[in-house]
């Protein structure tokens, strides 16, 4: 059923409210109609009675109370979905824009999806090689998990998502089972241009959707993108059966577009001003990753966000970091000594990696040498701070070892060049060598077959 | 009388629904809202509007959809059936959904509580002419291998047996016995109640606090205990282990029943603990682990109404095997959910928020949940009890907001997860100073006299080593360990073993990850043994250099994947040698 309402009752913001009106459902999408033509899209946000308030996507610039004419689609905001969404580009709201004439559709879902049933979930066990070595080794990447990069500005994580996108696909499925879908939200245009560059480069442009809000889009459309890419990425994963990596950046502008949004409503505001139902909101897009029985598609999610002040207590890291399976910290410091990817590996975790690796998925030594990398590595901290206060040379053996180890790891361990994939075999035995300078009496997380296995003798 | 008032919908925001114009609903209803019957509860009834918080999506319900009352508070069926199945908030069962709707949740799922089809082996115990009050036991009911399913008469009704069913199989609905109250009335039993969640449910009385719930983890048993009955906060940023402790205590823990509510937490956790559950073996029946715990699942994407009232399911569920005389635990994951789905729903009420933007009432709703915990004598007589351990994710890893300030208050056990102590991959990630157990003096005598006459006194030494540790370490960050005196060296080492060989319990070694109470105690004792032998070494002037390179420490280290949990021989052995090998250290 399709109604239609001449003009506005009130426009504040990005909401409008019109009165008089009947029939509509929460959540319904409107469609809003200028006298120059053009359309725009909104949402109801809420309704009391005849009383009814739209969010309006693109935003109400222009509006009078007169000009307009809204129309309510009698359905929730909806996407069209076929295999041709693949190799195309569209904008935050899912319309095309790359000037191809609109997707032929196969269906049409609501962009809100429903909560995949715990029952029908397969717990995600096989891991993604990335080829970086800070991450297959210490914060192995599994199919079907959500593991954002937390970064600051000005930090290489473009760079990162680049990276591990165009290497997983090498060790991954075949090429027809591998789709990229790209939600861009608030990024600079010259940033969405790199990514699009990069996946030409690496000839993988006709798998990637891209779902593209730039710095100048309305900010109300930003609400939406990351739906839309999600539900182009379950539709590809859970019908057509593809692996597919789901690219979010930046989580960042999303909240703050949230943020805006809420405060225009009136609501109460939580912690810095977020929205109360922030993690809600949050979770509603993280959870859409997985895999489900019976289905042979999985939906991986790197979303990327900006750390505010590179502080992690922030609620847009905090929130995403209890909703995620683990998280990839960037650290400025290794930025700094021109480190990358600057991986700080002791706050980075990967909670799913535990029942992935291993024997029969990478390696058998995998978790002994993870566990000792990790400790080992706690200990350069505390080596490097008392280095600080009393100086080098009045370090104990030991602690200067810590020292040595602690530059090698950073500068050969973890660095690496943005085009060099590591094998996993390569990426263990580098981390054996690692220890190695270390005395063996330090290895308290090996069990004594390994010690002996690496450091000859041992009891 | 008038025509019955067909009540509709006027307004909707987010999961409140409004209603106006009707005087018909009371607080707490339950009710069912538009055309797919979205399960709801009344919130708020004023003269002009009724407001209802859904439990479900409410995308696409329009204002004259109707709006059924149940006539009943929001409540739950309890009987046989539940033990082994896995829930949403709202007690529907998950497995049933996906039957119905495939891999994603449909809306207004009509799915009842419990299945009313399956017939289940019953076994009266009762007689005509018998006297029943209510919570006495009228029938057995067996409902996994390992679990009896006790049937109790309601706890409202009481009276004479006028009737019997003879034993055989029935379902949850058909009658099992018939009961003549004291005015003549009579009332038909069959094996489901129900039972409002928000009301605890009655016992005769409280008892106090004196077996621990026995967990196999080290550093929780030996040094910060939980009793039967009692009630543990867990509060941890997220990358501490919160979820991986909530589930090594819900594998290992001696409690007849886990009821376990992941509220607002991770989808992949809950299938993770299906799956584990469904192959782990209950060291102490030799069944699965999943015929001992239900589940209760409201993933973070879940409905946020239905959030806060699987808290009240589950401590439903838990305090009615409570009553049949078992000791239950409920671990709830994570109750700062649960408070937010509070904070969010007061927002869309706009009701003047507190701190935080959390309701004023969060203290009074956190008090009344932890108070329905506790040991007690159940009106049947028996001993049951409710054990409530609940994870609490502080926004920003900062222990100072609300919710982790009024849970402290409510809860006597506190392991405190440290963020620090998980980046060094130390788990369980328990700060030893900052945790607290107020149920240890009331345990001590339960240790000392099942484990040890020493229990309680080593366990005091252990703590106050790594006391001592804390403050040396300030020192020794400052000028290097080197300079400290060999007495406080040796301090710093032991605290070292404490740590890493004691402290630390690796959950995925099958020797390390349920550690019974008598090897604890042997751990603690060798550790001791080492330092008391040590400490006199360096008080005849011995330097402390010589026991650390004598390799004992790094054996005490591996000694708890060494010494097997079955045969504790070996701490013999190794006390020997720390014997000899100090006698040889003082003979050089």
């Amino acid at each position: 059923m399709i109604i239609s309402y001449q003009g506005l009752n009130e426009v504040s913001g990005s909401l409008i409210a019109l009165e008089g009106v009947t029939g509509v459902g929460y959540e319904e999408q409107a469609e809003i109609r200028m006298r120059d033509g053009t359309v725009r899209t909104g949402k109801i946000a809420r309704i009391d009675g005849d009383r009814v308030i739209v969010q309006v996507f693109e935003g109400t610039a222009g509006f009078s109370l007169e000009n307009t004419e809204t129309v309510f689609r009698g359905r929730p905001m909806s996407l069209p979905l076929s295999a041709g969404i693949l190799g195309r580009v569209f904008d935050g709201t899912g319309k095309p824009r790359d000037g191809l004439g609109p997707v032929f559709s196969d269906c049409v879902r609501d962009i809100n999806g429903s909560a995949i049933n715990p029952v029908e979930r397969v717990y995600p066990r096989n891991y993604i090689c990335t080829g970086i070595s800070a991450i297959d080794a210490l914060s192995t990447l599994i199919r079907g998990q959500k593991l954002p990069i937390f970064s600051g500005y000005g930090m290489k994580h473009n760079e990162l998502a680049v990276q591990i996108v165009s290497q997983a696909k090498i060790a991954g499925e075949e090429r027809g089972q591998f789709a990229v879908v790209f939600a861009a939200m608030g990024v600079k245009n010259d940033v969405a241009a790199y990514f699009r560059r990069c996946f030409e480069d690496a000839g993988v442009l006709d798998h990637v959707a891209m779902f593209l809000n730039t710095s100048n889009d309305p900010i109300i459309e930003r609400t939406v993108t990351p739906r839309c890419a999600l539900t182009a990425a379950e539709y590809l994963a859970f019908d057509l059966g593809m692996h597919v990596l789901v690219v979010m950046t930046d989580m960042t502008s999303y909240c703050e577009a949230l943020r805006e949004f809420s405060s225009s409503k009136g609501e109460i505001p939580g912690r810095k001003g977020y929205p109360g139902y922030l993690y809600s909101d949050l979770a509603s897009l993280y959870e859409r990753a997985g895999m489900v029985k019976g289905k042979n598609g999985s939906v991986t999610q790197i979303p990327i966000l900006t750390m505010p002040n590179d502080d992690i207590s922030h609620p847009i890291p905090d929130l995403t970091g209890y909703i995620t399976e683990g998280q990839i910290v960037l650290d400025r410091a290794l930025n700094g000594k021109g480190i990358y990817p600057p991986i700080n590996v002791l706050l980075s975790l990967s909670r799913l990696m535990k029942d992935g690796i291993g024997e029969g998925y990478t390696r058998a030594d995998h978790a002994s040498l993870m566990n000792q990398l990790f400790s080992s590595y706690s200990k350069v901290q505390d080596a490097r701070a008392l280095s600080a206060v009393i100086g080098e040379d009045e370090l104990s053996e030991t602690d200067r070892r810590y020292l040595q180890f602690g530059q090698a790891f950073e500068t050969r361990f973890i660095a690496q060049g943005q085009h060099e994939s590591r094998s996993i075999e390569e990426t263990l035995d580098l981390g054996w060598e690692m220890l190695k300078l270390l005395p063996a009496s330090e290895m308290d997380r090996l069990d004594p077959k390994l010690l002996a296995a690496h450091f000859g003798a041992g009891d | 009388m008038m025509e019955e008032q067909r009540n509709v919908v006027y307004g909707v925001n987010g999961p409140v629904v409004t209603v106006r114009d009707t005087k018909s609903f009371f607080m707490q209803e339950m009710v069912l809202v538009g055309k797919e019957r979205l399960v709801g509860e009344v919130i708020r009834v004023t003269s002009r509007e009724t407001l209802i918080q859904v439990y479900e999506e409410t995308t696409g319900v329009r204002p004259g959809d109707p709006v059924e009352p149940a006539g009943v508070p929001l409540s739950v069926t309890l009987g046989p059936g539940l033990v082994g199945d896995i829930l949403d908030g709202i007690e529907r069962p998950l497995r049933a959904i996906a039957a119905k709707d495939g891999a994603f949740i449909g809306r207004g799922a009509q799915v009842g509580g419990l299945d009313t089809k399956k017939r289940w082996e019953t076994h009266v115990i009762v007689s005509e002419g018998e006297e029943l009050s209510g919570g006495s036991v009228f029938a057995e009911v067996r409902e996994t291998e390992s679990f009896l399913h006790r049937s109790m008469v309601p706890p409202e009704l009481s009276g004479m047996v006028v009737w019997t069913a003879p034993d055989g199989e029935y379902t949850i609905e058909e009658p099992i016995i018939r009961l003549r109250d004291v005015n003549g009335e009579e009332h038909t039993v069959c094996l489901a109640q129900k039972w409002p969640i928000r009301q605890p449910r009655p016992f005769r009385e409280r008892l106090p606090f004196t077996v621990p719930l026995i967990t196999g983890q080290r550093v929780i048993d030996s040094v910060f205990p939980i009793a039967k009955g009692g009630t543990a906060a867990i509060p941890g940023g997220f990358g501490t282990g919160k979820t991986m402790t909530q589930h090594q205590l819900a594998k290992w823990c001696d409690a007849d029943l886990i009821v376990y509510v992941g509220c607002g937490e991770r989808g992949n956790e809950m299938t993770q603990v299906l799956d584990e559950f469904g192959e782990l073996i209950d060291p102490r029946t030799g069944k699965k682990l999943t015929e001992r715990t239900i589940l209760i699942a409201n993933t973070s994407n879940m409905p946020v109404a239905a959030r806060e009232a699987s808290i009240y399911t589950g401590i439903t569920l838990a305090e009615y095997f409570r009553d049949m005389g078992y000791d239950v635990a409920m671990m709830a994951d994570s109750t700062s959910r649960w408070a937010e789905a509070l904070r969010e729903i007061s927002g869309r009420l706009e009701e003047m928020p507190a701190e935080e933007g959390f309701p004023a009432y969060l203290p009074s709703r956190l008090s009344a949940f932890y108070e329905r915990a506790g040991s007690v004598t159940t009106l049947c007589g028996r001993r049951g009890s409710v054990t409530v351990i609940g994870a609490v994710s502080p926004q920003g890893n900062d222990f100072s907001e609300p919710v982790t300030q009024n849970t402290k208050r409510f809860t006597r056990v506190f392991w405190a997860l440290d963020k620090s102590l998980a980046y060094a991959r130390h788990y369980p990630s328990i700060n030893w100073l900052d945790s607290y157990s107020e149920y240890e003096p009331d345990l001590a005598p339960y240790f000392n006299a099942r484990i040890d006459s020493h229990f309680g006194e080593y366990r005091r030494r252990v703590v106050s080593l790594l006391l001592e540790e804390s403050s040396l370490m300030e020192i020794v960050k400052l000028i290097g360990a080197d300079v400290l005196p060999d007495d406080q060296r040796l301090i710093i080492d032991i605290a070292r073993v404490i740590r890493v060989g004691f402290l630390q319990q690796n959950a995925y070694h099958p020797e390390d990850t349920y550690v019974p109470l008598e090897k604890q105690f042997r751990m603690m004792k060798t550790i001791l043994h080492l330092y008391d032998a040590s400490r006199a070494l360096i008080e005849k002037g011995k330097p402390a250099s010589r026991v650390s390179e004598s390799g004992l420490y790094e054996k005490l280290i591996r000694m708890k994947f060494d010494i097997p949990n079955t045969d504790l021989s070996g701490f013999d052995v190794l006390d020997a040698e720390i014997d000899r090998t100090v006698e040889r250290l003082a003979a050089q």
